[in-house]
């Protein structure tokens, strides 16, 4: 099974687990500026010593952490080396390691946040649109199975690949990516009938 | 015990990728549907799913109507699929929450508000069958039995009248498939069971026989389980 790259929720009683979402999200909005806006050496350095920080204080798994980074893996290393080749080892550091830093604090938000928590938050910050015909129980459902999304497609992927290694096909990309299309259409149709038969999309 | 009728239901769908004429999925039936346990058998592709999903609306009719005591499917959505919960063939499917606690309590935001209640309600409803330990697993990780289980329990957390399984063993092995067949059977609402497991249908009061998207023998499941060996030669 492929894990998803921002993990998923860890039951636990961290000051993050008690914080409130809004003001997870805020913090992770504004570490994020800050990572574009005093791009540096210092400021990845310390990004990086802040989310290590909070993912001990989070109580997040070394495991967990590692298969966080391990998804996006390859693509650091590219950027890292393109960075390097370009603008020199020093910017690949500010660039990838801002990313890196921002990645792992992404997933002590979703670590410590269950997406329940999530669909009550974004449900009560779109009450005030109802009144221009937005559902916001509709916007937050559809939330959460993105989410949800992120590590069944990666499943999805893993099996398919699997399946045309199995038949020798691991050099064509049409032998992989067409089921992969098919099967994750299919399997999003399939959650809508799902979520049909359990009345979430009458309200 | 409720009352799900079908009058002169016919149901067509376009051929995929083209503009071939429309095949008929089920041809013209009329049935009436009021035993505890009635199952559907019959062929892949004879019709038993489509059979299946018209009674909570999944699919509607071309033609016809159906009703589930007196309310009509197509017109009274709503009010159905809160009485006719659904169990489909992969629950993976169906568990659209990362967390097994966080699936159950979905099917609760009708019925609990608050979101600590909500929890405590679905930790009750997971506790009622022998899940309490997996609330804060992440559904991924759950064996297919366990995955199956949980879907059965997300559905019957809000108590439906009816329920509709539309082969709900298939993919599970030996011990898992006798464990939901039993769960099932044992239920108390009316079930509708869509099966190649011959044994589960004959432990039905009523068992119907679907091939070519026809009801080909409707009755006893022993008379109606013997006519489907036979006709599979």
């Amino acid at each position: 099974m492929t894990a998803s790259p921002l993990g998923d929720y860890q039951p636990g009683t961290s000051v993050f687990h008690r914080l409130p979402v809004g003001a997870k999200l805020l913090g992770l909005l504004v570490l994020s500026v800050v990572a574009v806006a005093f791009r540096g050496v210092a400021t990845t350095g310390g990004l990086l010593v802040l989310a290590v920080a909070c993912c001990m204080v989070a109580g997040v798994r070394l495991g967990r952490a590692a298969r966080a980074l391990r998804g996006v893996v390859v693509a650091m290393t590219l950027l890292a080396a393109y960075q390097t080749w370009q603008r020199g080892a020093e910017h690949a550091f500010v660039v990838v390691g801002a990313l890196v830093a921002l990645l792992l604090l992404a997933t002590v938000f979703t670590t410590t946040t269950s997406v329940d928590r999530m669909v009550d938050a974004i449900t009560r910050w779109l009450e005030p649109l109802r009144r221009f015909g937005v559902k916001p129980e509709l916007v937050a459902l559809a939330f959460s199975l993105m989410i949800r999304g992120i590590p069944l497609t990666l499943a999805i992927a893993g099996e398919t690949r699997d399946a045309a290694r199995a038949r020798g096909l691991e050099r064509n990309p049409r032998a992989y990516l067409t089921p992969l299309v098919i099967r994750v259409v299919a399997h999003a149709r399939a959650t809508g009938d799902a979520l049909h038969a359990r009345g979430l999309g009458d309200e | 015990m409720s009352r799900i009728e079908l009058d002169r239901v016919v149901v067509r769908a376009a051929t995929p990728g083209g503009p071939a004429p429309e095949v008929t999925v089920l041809q013209e039936t009329t049935l009436d549907l009021a035993e505890q346990r009635i199952a559907l058998i019959g062929p892949n592709g004879s019709g038993k799913s489509t059979l299946a999903r018209l009674v909570n609306g999944l699919v509607e009719p071309t033609t016809g109507r159906v009703t589930v005591d007196g309310l009509d499917v197509a017109r009274k959505g709503r009010e159905v699929r809160r009485r006719v919960g659904f169990v489909f063939t992969d629950p993976s499917a169906q568990l659209v929450m990362p967390t097994v606690v966080e699936d159950v309590a979905l099917s609760l935001r009708h019925q609990v508000r608050g979101r600590e209640e909500r929890a405590a309600a679905a930790r009750s409803v997971l506790a009622s069958y022998g899940l309490e330990e997996l609330a804060d697993r992440s559904v991924h990780t759950l064996s297919g039995g366990q995955r199956q289980l949980l879907a059965l329990a997300g559905v019957l957390a809000t108590d439906p009248a009816v329920l509709v399984a539309d082969e709900p063993t298939t993919l599970l092995d030996l011990r898992n498939a006798r464990m939901i067949g039993d769960l099932l059977l044992g239920l108390p609402q009316q079930l509708v069971l869509a099966t190649h497991d011959l044994e589960l249908a004959l432990r039905c009061e009523r068992a119907l026989l679907i091939d070519d998207g026809a009801v080909v023998a409707d009755g006893s499941p022993t008379e109606v389980v013997d006519h489907y060996r036979a006709s599979a030669g």
